[in-house]
Parts: C-alpha cells; sequence; structure tokens
C-alpha cells in the first residue's frame, strides 16, 4: 500500500479558495482555448512544468514525458504559435474539468500547494480521447494575482503507452 | 500469404500501398521477419545485478529480459507453461523466481521449473519438464542484446554487417566504453503501420518540413544538416539497415561536440575522460559525435536518442525511447536526458510531430488511388562508397530502398 500522497487536509478560508479555483479555472481555460500568449504569462520566471512518466522518478535522471524549464516553455509555446506545429494543426478541441481542488495550509513566504484531479477530452479529426489525472501546482503571489511557479501532472495511465500529447495539458 | 503476391507489391521505385493495410501482411510479417530474424530486445546495462529483470517485447511477443545469477542474460516468454498466465507483471524488479500467480508454478530465472503446488497431483515433484520458453538464440553487440525466436538463420555478426560499426561509434563515445541505458523509457503509441516509422528514422527530406515548426524558434542547427546543400549522405547499410552519415557536415564544422550543439569547453569533464580514454583520438571522436542510424527492423540510434519499434498491429505501432547515457559521465548526460525528454515522446518537440505525420500517412493509404508510393528520389544519383555501400544524397531516399530490398528478400524467399 502506499502513502496518502495529497496535502493535509486544512480549512482554507473561503476567499483564498475561491481566488485559487479561480485561477486554476483560468489557467485550464487558457490551455484549453490555445490562449498560448496568456497562459505562457501565468509562469513565474523560475517554473517547471513536469509530466512524469512513471511514478517516484527523479526528472534529472530518468525520462519525463514533459519536464520544461521556463526556457523550454516558451520554446513549446512558440512551437505552437507558428501554426505549424503540425500534431497541433489544426489545434485539438479541448475541455478539462478541474475537481477535487485541495489547498495546503500557507506558508508564509513559500508557494501555495494546490492539488486537484482533472479530466480532459481532446477532440481531434482522428477521434476523440480522454486523459485524466491529478496535478500538483505551487502558486505565489504577485501583485495581487496568482502566478504559476509549478505545475506536475500525475498522468493516471502514464505506466503503459500514450498517444502523441502535443496540446497544454 | 503467397510470396508471389508479396514481389508484385515492391518495385524499385514504388510499393504498394495495401503492403501498409493488409491485416494478413501483416500477420506474414510477424511470421517471417518479427519472429525469425534477429530483433533488438534490450540493453545488458537495464538488468546490471543478478536476478535484475525487465519486461520487453518483440512485437506483440511479452518478453522477461532477465539476468541469471550466473550472469548470463536470458530472454524468454512470459507465459507459464501451464495455464498460459503471465508470469511477470511488473515492468522491472528483481527477483531469483517467477511465480506465476494462477497456481502457484515457479520458475528460475533460467526458465527452468522449480516447482508445483500440491506435486501429488503429478505424481510428485520433479516430474515435469516444461520450462519457460526461451527466445531460441539470444545475442549481443556493445550490450544490446538481440533475439531470435528462430533457431536457425545467419549469426547476429552477419545480420548486423557493418551497422555494427555504427554502435560501435556510439559506444566510442562513452569515456568508460559503456552505455548505461537506466533513466527509462517513454511509450509514444501511433496509430500506423510499423514500417512508415522505419522508413522515416533516415528519411532526410521530411524534416524541413515537418520539424520546420521548431527550427524556425529553437537555435537548432538539425535543419541545415538535411538541406538540399547538405555534404551529409544516405547509406544503405545493407540487410535493410540505413543511416543518415552526417559527419561531412561535422567535419566541415570541425568543432568537437558541435554535433551536440555545444563546445568542449562546456562539458570539461567528459572531455577529459575521453582524452584519457581515447588520448590524440579524442578530438576527431567529439567532431564525428554519434550515428543515426535505423537497424532493421527495430532499433533506431537517433544521435542522443535510442527508439526501439513494437508493431502491435497492422496499423498500430509503439515507439520505445529512452536517453543515451554513458556511463561515467555525468555532466554530458544530464544533458542529453533533458534534450532528449525535450525531443521525443508523446509531447517531444520533434517526435509528436514525426507520430502525427505517421498517423496521416495511415489513413492515407486507406484512400483507393494513387494505389502506390513512390521511393524513387534520388535513385539517379546515387553512388558507390568504399565499402561497396550505396550512398544517396542527405535528403534522398536511399534508406527506404535499403529497407524495401531487404524486406523484399525476406519475404519473398522464406
Amino acid at each position: 500500500m502506499r502513502e496518502a500522497t495529497g496535502p493535509e487536509a486544512t480549512a482554507v478560508p473561503e476567499s483564498l479558495r475561491r481566488s485559487v479555483e479561480a485561477f486554476l479555472f483560468r489557467e485550464a481555460r487558457l490551455a484549453d482555448e490555445h490562449a498560448y500568449g496568456e497562459w505562457e504569462a501565468l509562469w513565474t520566471d523560475d517554473a517547471l512544468y513536469w509530466v512524469p512518466a512513471a511514478d517516484d522518478t527523479d526528472p534529472m535522471a530518468h525520462m519525463s514525458v514533459i519536464h520544461d524549464n521556463r526556457r523550454r516553455i516558451m520554446t513549446r509555446i512558440k512551437q505552437l504559435e507558428t501554426g505549424k506545429r503540425l500534431a497541433q494543426a489544426p489545434p485539438s478541441r479541448l475541455r478539462r474539468m478541474i475537481t477535487n481542488v485541495e489547498i495546503a495550509a500557507p506558508v508564509d513566504g513559500a508557494d501555495l500547494e494546490v492539488q486537484a484531479n482533472f479530466v480532459v477530452y481532446e477532440a481531434r479529426e482522428s477521434g476523440t480521447r480522454s486523459w485524466a489525472g491529478r496535478v500538483t501546482y505551487r502558486l505565489r503571489a504577485h501583485n495581487g494575482e496568482w502566478l504559476l511557479s509549478y505545475k506536475k501532472v500525475d498522468l493516471v495511465d502514464r505506466p503503459w503507452n500514450l498517444p502523441t500529447l502535443a496540446f497544454l495539458i | 500469404m503467397d510470396a508471389h503476391h508479396i514481389d508484385a507489391l515492391i518495385e524499385p521505385t514504388r510499393v504498394h500501398g495495401s503492403l501498409y493495410t493488409d491485416p494478413e501482411i501483416f500477420a506474414a510479417e510477424l511470421e517471417t521477419i518479427w519472429y525469425q530474424t534477429w530483433v533488438y530486445v534490450g540493453h545488458e546495462s537495464e538488468v546490471p545485478a543478478a536476478n535484475d529483470y525487465v519486461r520487453k517485447n518483440i512485437g506483440p511477443q511479452d518478453v522477461i529480459m532477465v539476468r541469471g545469477a550466473d550472469g548470463v542474460v536470458r530472454l524468454m516468454l512470459n507465459r507459464c507453461s501451464h495455464r498460459g498466465n503471465k508470469v511477470c507483471t511488473e515492468a522491472s524488479g528483481n527477483s531469483g523466481t517467477f511465480r506465476c500467480p494462477y497456481h502457484g508454478w515457479n520458475f528460475r530465472t533460467t526458465g527452468e521449473l522449480i516447482g508445483y503446488p500440491y506435486p501429488e497431483g503429478y505424481g510428485g515433484r520433479g516430474q515435469l519438464d516444461l520450462g519457460l520458453a526461451q527466445v531460441a538464440r539470444v545475442a549481443s553487440h556493445e550490450g544490446f542484446v538481440f533475439g531470435s525466436l528462430s533457431p536457425d538463420g545467419p549469426p547476429l555478426a552477419e545480420h548486423l554487417g557493418d551497422a555494427a560499426g555504427e554502435l560501435t561509434r556510439l559506444t566510442k563515445l562513452s569515456p568508460t566504453g559503456e552505455l548505461d541505458l537506466s533513466t527509462g523509457w517513454l511509450r509514444h503509441s501511433a496509430k500506423a503501420n510499423w514500417k512508415f516509422i522505419h522508413e522515416n528514422e533516415t528519411d532526410g527530406y521530411h524534416p524541413q518540413f515537418v520539424h520546420g515548426s521548431i527550427f524556425s524558434v529553437a537555435d537548432s542547427g538539425i535543419g541545415a544538416l538535411y538541406s538540399e546543400n547538405s555534404t551529409a549522405v544516405t547509406r544503405d547499410l545493407g540487410n535493410g539497415h540505413s543511416e543518415n552519415d552526417l559527419r561531412p557536415e561535422f567535419r566541415r564544422l570541425g568543432q568537437p561536440l558541435g554535433w551536440f550543439g555545444t563546445t568542449a569547453d562546456r562539458l570539461p569533464d567528459y572531455v577529459a575522460a575521453m582524452q584519457t580514454r581515447h588520448g590524440d583520438a579524442t578530438d576527431e571522436i567529439l567532431i564525428e559525435g554519434a550515428p543515426h542510424v535505423m537497424i532493421f527492423p527495430n532499433l533506431f540510434v537517433a544521435e542522443i536518442s535510442i527508439f526501439v519499434l513494437q508493431p502491435l498491429a497492422v496499423d498500430h505501432t509503439v515507439q520505445h525511447v529512452t536517453a543515451v547515457q554513458f556511463k561515467g559521465a555525468p555532466d554530458i548526460n544530464k544533458r542529453m536526458l533533458q534534450q532528449c525528454i525535450g525531443s521525443v515522446g508523446p509531447a517531444g518537440l520533434l517526435l509528436a510531430d514525426d507520430s502525427e505525420m505517421y498517423e496521416r500517412n495511415q489513413i492515407g493509404v486507406g484512400q483507393r488511388s494513387p494505389e502506390w508510393l513512390d521511393i524513387r528520389r534520388g535513385i539517379d544519383r546515387e553512388t558507390t562508397d568504399e565499402h561497396g555501400h550505396l550512398i544517396g544524397g542527405a535528403t534522398d531516399e536511399t534508406g527506404m530502398r535499403a529497407f524495401w530490398s531487404h524486406y523484399r528478400e525476406l519475404m519473398t524467399h522464406a
């Protein structure tokens, strides 16, 4: 059996929950709608966008599906913005659900850790498939808004064969 | 499958679309190619210690690669000799035995049946000679382990021919002379026939178009290697193997580690270790870099990435991919791993687009006409090199013709 991995269940102020959820929903919508520039602007300069390929891996020692530092996030976005990233030309039609949001107790001076489940429906001419998993976000308060410093996407089906994943998950 | 039927589908400058879509041809390929010839299975570094095992494959066959207590690497089919259940369900691990969960039959890492519960039902212990099925022939080159499900056929060295030298060239870039493929694998699924992927690997014509999006935004020198003015060549290495030999371009550049988009001063520990091992030859080795070679039918070394093709159905192939890592070279390993992750797999900045092309090709060949695919590019400007290998230009379809020539020989002379 495994240890539970989520943040400690804590009661956070309702206003904090609302602002966090609003941020997660906006991030999801920008990704769904291929609003690349606005999505990229959500990230901090020291950001990390990580989709592990296996359980319990070290991204500096093991293969990952995505392991983008800020510079590679920029490259990924620039490539999509050419309109010639063939795996996304035409872009997938996407809508995702974000749910089961759990917020860790805030720690002064540290990024706020949040987890949520997601399901994405990805429709392309070749067919529709769903992706599901749990996301760990780290949010940083900046000028009264949230920025994203970390997004780790734990796909439920990562131990097995995965099709192309060229949209922003 | 009638050999004459296949023969009629392969011509010097074109191949018939049904080769990619006919389930009967796919079934014949499994029997004649995948279950007969040498197929790459795994690397010795994936099972470094006694009793280490990893699940591998030969096409749809589920294969256990295990290092026995005697140090020997064996390949066995993952099928209990009693009722056919899986004896190994983990992707990897370390175990001195494989125990079938269905009725508790227990096997050594050599495949030998150790025992079965309630032995009186079989007249006592040790009454059954029912080990796990072994892959009939196992051989390795530079740690690359190949298996053949047929007891007969040419030895591995003959099958690899001059492609063996490309694997040697890769390991020469390791300061210890050894690879360490231990970073795990991505498993990228494509709804496409395996041959589209095989053909694409040394197709120097597509990068400027399929990868134009990333070349235009990342500071990559790759694009120029595959331009019409490139001095790189495409080589038919025989037995279906082919390569894009980029060394002419790297020699022209004359910069150690230029092939990896960096300079020697950025990786001082690695370069020093290489100099210790190779002395005066170091610069040449570091200038020429890593190979870009497709070894028939399923091992593709793309400089810093290693791909293994696994056909599952006529229109379904999985590409398993990992990063090249050199034993004892942490500084370059770290960079190769991160560059590989960025390039390959389901979200790779390069490979996601290749995969999109394979899938569109597969849909395309389902259309009724024209029935043929053209493979003539550069056929009239091929020459023969000093080793007797046919070479074409950087963007020519010499590699595809190499594949089809060998495929035809296997499929029509079985």
